[in-house]
């Protein structure tokens, strides 16, 4: 049965001083994670490469078990360097078997991502000792506990990772707008101008693993995907520059994030997948309603225009 | 023809080879280009003559052979060099207006991380104003028709301010306005000195277009100025004597001595 839903309890409680902190940091962590995902994930959709956020998501496990092997912790350096590292193997392999075998690209990410992730499976239950890591933390996260954790500052150390993190993606694909732009629309162009397309792709696929494994504890492998690829897909819903979606692209994570959170307070759930759902829903609004491409501002168009010209036809009688 | 011998060709390919998956795209391919010409780049369908232009920009690894642009290697000629895509190439949803691709003919004379200047802007609005599409400059790409967005790459492709051309059939499938702006462009260009390669389908137009012509079917069949090459013997080793095509040539050439004819009186 679904609870009862009490505006009181699960709208304003969350904000009263008692427990404003809290909903601030799980609801920001959610926002840090989800906004740095969903403007990568700009950059993939637009590319045709949506599937290779889905890949890498999965893939960098056996990067992130290895570093937290050898180093004790799911988060800091050695996570993201041993997840990037994953990350830009997986692109490397998906490649070299599209470029060595009659298998196409669709197949080859098959292949890559699911082999790793089951290593990385594999790896987790031999994972003995201190760090926590078993297979439903890697499915779904733990957004609460991480960002509620104490660390050497204010701010729990996962979600200083993460703004750090969602701070230099802006920053990277500013300071890479024109080579991150052209290389995804013209490639040809791109390499004819002396632009190195082939690197601004691994880069790119370098840097989306760092992202990865920065949401990689908070929502898990499953949920990130619907984060890299929700936001992105409703702002190029509600707006054809490049510029303005990225934008919209944030608020899309901030707006999941808040309404996430207290969904997931009514309906008492885990708190990423209940983001997933406000986000999915908002990605619903702007199917139905957005002015340029909604099916009800679209179907309106289309009868307005038909009734103009039955008008004049009649008016011609 | 002008003879040019003090300077260095345009472009020169020395035995291209290039090879996809190990079945040869062009075997050994060698010519030398003057400055100045408008090129026609003619043969069947996987004849290799897309191959052809991104190898002679140097995006391709080559199984054999060398390109030289002004007589000097590849490398030291890119800004040098513009490109016009085909349509098919190109995925019209993505989220760019006409103003943001012309923009991107000047990325090649931006450095790392600076942003198109006013300067870039008003040479991608003279471009742009060139084509008869600067009304259009805040169009999102998909909303435009064949034709617009064929004259929004020729734009970008002036935006370049390039000194040699690659276009990659820009009359394929536009309408009858476009194909005459477009070929008004490719004699203004000429007459500035430009080179401009241009892969073409249409044998009925070869002779009125191009001065230049490239035929080729994975070898180079020939290249010479146009009245010297586009001959029925030429064309029937280009197609070999592929039957439908033979008839277009043809017809095309028939079409062509009809033209020349009226043109004399």
């Amino acid at each position: 049965m679904i609870p009862e839903f009490d505006w009181g309890v699960f709208l304003s409680e969350p904000w009263n001083s008692y427990q404003i902190e809290t909903t601030m940091k799980i609801v920001g962590m959610g926002f840090l994670v989800s906004a740095a995902c969903g403007w990568i994930g700009v950059f993939l959709i637009v590319r045709r490469m949506a599937l290779i956020g889905d890949a890498i998501s999965h893939s960098v496990l056996p990067g992130i078990v290895l570093a937290a092997m050898l180093f004790h912790t799911l988060s800091g350096p050695w996570i993201i360097i041993g997840a990037g590292l994953a990350g830009f193997l997986t692109t490397v392999f998906i490649e070299w078997i599209q470029k060595h075998s009659r298998i196409k690209s669709d197949a080859a990410i098959g292949i890559v991502f699911t082999s790793l992730f089951a290593l990385g499976i594999v790896m987790v239950s031999q994972m003995k000792g201190s760090v926590h890591l078993d297979a439903d933390c890697v499915l779904f996260g733990n957004l609460a506990e991480v960002a509620t954790r104490n660390g050497d500052f204010i701010l729990p150390p996962n979600m200083i990772q993460a703004a750090i993190v969602l701070g230099l993606t802006i920053l990277l694909s500013l300071m890479f707008y024109k080579e991150l732009l052209v290389s995804s629309f013209d490639p040809i162009l791109a390499r004819s101008i002396g632009i190195r397309a082939g690197l601004v792709h691994y880069g790119k696929m370098a840097w989306l693993s760092v992202i990865v494994v920065t949401a990689f504890e908070a929502v898990g492998s499953v949920i990130v995907i619907a984060m890299l690829i929700i936001p992105g897909a409703t702002a190029l819903l509600l707006s054809d520059k490049l510029r303005v979606a990225l934008v919209l692209s944030l608020v899309h994570a901030l707006l999941s994030s808040v309404i996430g959170y207290h969904l997931a307070l009514w309906l008492n759930s885990n708190i990423p997948a209940a983001m997933v759902v406000a986000g999915l829903l908002l990605f619903g609004l702007a199917w139905v309603f957005s002015p340029s491409q909604g099916i009800i501002p679209v179907w309106m168009a289309r009868r307005d225009f038909s009734e103009r010209i039955a008008l004049s036809r009649s008016g011609r009688k | 023809m002008a003879e040019s011998e003090s300077e260095s060709p345009a472009l020169e390919v020395h035995d291209l080879t290039v090879a996809y998956h190990k079945k040869p795209v062009l075997w050994g391919v060698d010519f030398e280009i003057p400055a100045g010409n408008l090129v026609g780049i003619v043969g069947p369908n996987g004849a290799g003559k897309s191959t052809l232009i991104k190898a002679a920009m140097g995006l391709l690894p080559l199984s054999s052979g060398w390109v030289e642009m002004f007589g000097e290697p590849l490398e030291e000629n890119r800004h040098r060099v513009g490109y016009v895509p085909q349509r098919e190439d190109i995925d019209w949803d993505f989220p760019v207006s006409v103003m943001d691709v012309v923009l991107m003919g000047r990325y090649g004379k931006l450095g790392l991380f600076k942003w198109p200047k006013k300067e870039d802007r008003r040479v991608a609005e003279e471009s742009l104003a060139k084509v008869k599409m600067l009304p259009f400059a805040n169009r999102q790409i998909s909303n435009l028709s064949g034709g617009q967005q064929q004259r929004v790459f020729l734009a970008r492709a002036l935006a370049q301010e390039s000194d040699m051309y690659f276009m990659d059939e820009p009359f394929a499938g536009v309408d009858a306005a476009t194909e005459s702006a477009i070929i008004d462009l490719l004699r203004d260009l000429k007459s500035k000195g430009k080179t401009v390669f241009v892969v073409h389908h249409d044998l009925s137009t070869v002779k009125e277009y191009f001065d230049w012509l490239i035929l080729l079917n994975t070898r180079l069949v020939a290249h010479g100025p146009t009245e010297e090459v586009f001959n029925p013997d030429m064309l029937g080793k280009t197609y070999g004597g592929q039957l439908t095509v033979m008839t277009e040539v043809a017809e095309a050439l028939a079409r062509d001595d009809g033209l020349d004819a009226t043109r004399r009186h």
